[in-house]
């Protein structure tokens, strides 16, 4: 069963490897995946541990529910301290790998050390062993996985790899499965590359029971239908995640020449339409593909149809790709965006982290900030495609004096670069914002503020405050599963109410991590899809385990203040330009220059945006200054960390 | 009894990769999530985005039920499909050597041989497959379509090579 699944321990110096089963009393308490990994990564690294040195612990996990019937249970996720941000470093990814990990008889990692060669770690049902990686190292993503096949012979193996950006120790580096699946923020790629660790490959035969199979079916079969019936789900399966930007392009919430608009006019070559048309040209009308036992299916699949790299097969783009290359910089060709993301997925780079990061050089070149001997005489305008593409190459193998800038992050450059460079970031916490806009919408930029991995999306945005639901709608959902009687409001412009909504949806996207599977099948896209009130039969049926939604609620808490607990041991502070819950002054500074009536004129009216900030630390159990209070600890029960529980 | 002819139709172009008809093979038959029981698996080509579903095909003139040397495959008619007796099967993997579609499995777990039983009716691979790569129709039925898309196809072409003509004359 799901509960028999074992934690490994496995140093990378030494070459010892300690296997042990994950107690009960641990599952109740963080339930696994993300919020396990975040305990773990508390107690296993020291105050101020050196990103890129041998005792960061990396750490690899699938959720409670991986590989069981709770439909779309294929997330993978890794842990580690960020060389990027110098604090939580954690990203989440789709494909198959944590499925096979989980057949393999295992659900956590925990890495420490460093190979004194290229390595990699093979497991197979249950047994584990670290393997020379010569023939490996230096090759792309997908081509270091089928190497691996070949090697083992075995073309049924997953792998989880680094590509070239990851050897490089390019800090934004991504980890990567299949040819697109990407774990792609806080730079957990450099982390293997600097243990010298370019692969963790699973094949697994052992069953993981299903306590209640016949009914777990059914409840399944229920529990897709009511994914796949929501309208969100099915364009999503027609379009992918490229209608995601589109709608937002379209009234003005994508930041665009790094954060000079906030829409990038003349896109029709980019649009989700134009991309799914090249999809159909390219590999026919049936073109999307799913993660692990995924109904929705918003993969795209295509062949880049001009241009240098024409006839390359890739998936995706996703919407991030869109911002990164094509509005971020200025560009307006699905070929650029296309390419851009070939580029990114074969190097194993975090392609939102690359585009804004293109961007904002690109702005600082454009302001006089860089100059053209600095970028080998490349033109680094908005909208040089060319350029773009060649940046890109330039920082994962740090070629000339900018590339080998920019490979170091958002912060570090800055410091390289210099004079007002720092202004221009569109950062939180040294990790860069995705391609959205947030100035006309203070929830999500409160969310982008207060996450607990930088300047991003999945760790509490609550994407259905753009829907303009009634407050009665509203209400039903943020009052579930414990009561909230403060106000809500339906205008997404507005102040009040959005902390709770904030605080809500953090906990939901903690849970979903927590359990293993994807945000595409809860409260996150669509208002009707699954969350608290359905993961308890979910969970029972599956894995025996009885939890009521308050519970689990709790649990996400807990597992939410752990990485909090985490950021404030590594010197966080509320107000630290570089390590605080703040945005870049122009978020205050600079009004929305385009889109619709109501966004234009927009920006986060500092005071409100501060109000808001207390609100929501007033919800999490925080005093003013961000500080988890004691009477907190004492109900999260994590009034001792670490308390080396595992 | 009436005998039943609804068979289990692949359309691999449809097929998202996904693999839950695997899994819910696996747990309708074996109560584990684990694709190494499963009796039907997806074949992938993913550097070209192929897909391919593998079950099956229940042949009129089977090679395995031919080639059992201890009779325990047979056809069953009320069903339209071929079966194992495993009480009369000796493990020896004949049939498994001699299918042409590699869908005779051979289940390392348990040391049996295992193909699709159609789940006595009620294929569950074609029942949560949301996108239809994998139904469970009609025998007399299943090249129908494929003649409808054919004809669709043809009658394309021909309402150009017209238009073409017009344009030329």
């Amino acid at each position: 069963m799901a509960l028999d699944r074992k934690i490994a321990y496995i140093n990378l110096t030494t070459g010892d490897i300690e296997i042990k089963p994950i107690p009960m009393e641990v599952r109740k308490k963080f339930l696994g995946g993300r919020g396990l990994d975040a305990y773990l990564l508390y107690n296993h690294t020291k105050k101020g541990c050196d990103p890129l040195g041998p005792d960061n612990a990396l750490i690899i996990s699938g959720g409670i529910l991986c590989a069981t019937l709770a439909s779309a249970t294929a997330r993978t996720h890794v842990m580690a301290k960020s060389p990027l941000t110098g604090l939580l470093g954690s990203c989440n990814m789709g494909g198959f790998f944590s499925p096979e990990m989980a057949w393999a008889g295992f659900h956590h990692l925990v890495i420490k050390g460093k190979a004194k060669k290229p390595s990699y770690i093979y497991i197979n049902n249950g047994k584990i062993e670290i393997r020379d990686a010569a023939n490996i190292w230096g090759k792309t993503v997908t081509d270091a996985q089928w190497a691996i096949h070949d090697e083992l012979n075995d073309k049924e193996v997953k792998s989880l790899v680094i590509g070239p950006a990851g050897e490089n120790l390019v800090a934004f580096a991504n980890v990567m499965t299949g040819v697109k699946n990407a774990g792609g923020r806080t730079g957990m790629g450099a982390v293997m590359g600097s243990k010298n660790l370019k692969a963790v490959s699973c094949r697994g035969t052992m069953d993981v029971k299903i306590t209640h199979p016949v009914e777990a079916l059914e409840y399944n079969k229920k529990f897709i239908e009511q994914i796949t019936g929501a309208k969100v789900s099915q364009t999503q399966g027609t379009l992918g995640t490229p209608f995601i930007w589109g709608a937002t392009n379209s009234w003005g919430g994508v930041r665009t020449e790094n954060f000079r608009y906030n829409q990038l006019e003349y896109a029709d070559d980019i649009e989700p339409e134009r991309i799914d048309e090249i999809a159909t040209e390219t590999m026919g009308p049936y073109h999307m593909a799913g993660c692990f036992g995924c109904q929705v299916h918003c993969r795209a699949q295509y062949k880049i149809p001009s241009g240098k790299y024409k006839g390359k097969y890739d998936e995706g783009p996703e919407y991030t790709s869109q911002g990164a290359f094509g509005a971020e910089v200025g560009c307006r060709s699905a070929e650029t965006v296309l390419a851009g993301n070939h580029l990114v997925d074969q190097l194993g780079m975090d392609n939102l982290e690359t585009g804004s990061i293109i961007s904002w050089a690109m702005e600082c070149f454009e302001e006089g900030l860089i100059t053209k001997d600095q970028t080998d005489g490349i033109d680094l305008r908005f909208g040089n495609d060319e350029a773009v593409l060649e940046m890109i190459e330039r920082i994962c193998y740090r070629k000339g004096w900018l590339g080998d800038v920019l490979a170091k992050g958002g912060i570090p450059a800055s410091k390289d670069i210099g004079k007002n460079s720092f202004d221009y970031l569109i950062q939180v916490k040294g990790m860069n914002n995705l391609h959205s806009d947030e100035r006309a919408t203070p929830a999500l930029a409160l969310n982008i503020a207060t996450s607990s991995r930088g300047s991003d999306h999945l760790r509490s945005r609550p994407a259905i405050d753009l829907y303009h639901l009634p407050e009665k709608v509203l209400r039903k959902i943020y009052s579930t599963p414990v009561p909230y009687d403060g106000p809500l409001s339906s205008e997404h412009t507005e102040y009040i109410g959005k902390p709770w909504q904030v605080f809500w949806q953090e906990n939901c996207y903690m849970a979903v991590d927590s359990l293993g599977i994807c945000k595409y099948h809860t409260t996150f896209l669509g208002a009707t899809l699954p969350n608290f009130e359905n993961w308890p039969k979910v969970l029972y049926l599956n894995t025996g385990i009885e939890m009521t939604p308050e519970e689990i609620w709790q649990v996400a808490r807990r597992n939410n203040m752990i990485e909090r607990m985490f950021n404030l041991r590594e010197g966080a502070t509320r107000n630290d330009p570089e390590k605080g819950d703040v945005l870049n002054h122009r978020y205050h500074d600079e009004p929305c220059k385009r889109g619709a009536i109501d966004v234009i004129g927009r920006y986060i009216i500092k005071e409100k945006f501060d109000k808001m900030v207390d609100e929501f630390y007033e919800h999490k159990g925080l005093d003013k200054n961000g500080i988890p209070k004691k009477s907190t600890l004492k109900e999260l029960g994590l009034e001792n960390e670490p308390s080396h529980l595992l | 009894m009436q005998s039943n002819s609804k068979v289990l139709l692949i359309n691999h172009e449809k097929c998202t990769g996904c693999r839950l008809c695997e899994q819910v093979c696996a747990v309708r038959h074996h109560g584990s999530s684990n694709p190494a029981r499963s009796r039907i698996r997806v074949m992938k080509w993913e550097m070209e985005g192929l897909y391919v579903p593998v079950s099956c095909q229940q042949c009129q003139d089977a090679p395995c039920l031919n080639g059992c040397p201890v009779g325990a495959i047979s056809r069953n008619e009320e069903l339209n499909r071929v079966e194992v007796n495993y009480d009369v099967c000796i493990g020896c993997r004949t049939c498994v050597s001699v299918c042409p579609f590699g869908a005779m499995h051979y289940n390392a777990i348990d040391g049996q041989v295992a193909k699709c039983d159609l789940c006595d009716g009620d294929p569950q691979c074609a029942r949560f497959c949301d996108i239809k790569a994998i139904e469970y129709t009609d025998g007399g039925d299943v090249s129908i379509e494929k003649k409808r898309a054919a004809a669709l196809r043809l009658s394309t072409v021909k309402k150009q090579a017209t238009v073409l003509e017009q344009h030329t004359a």
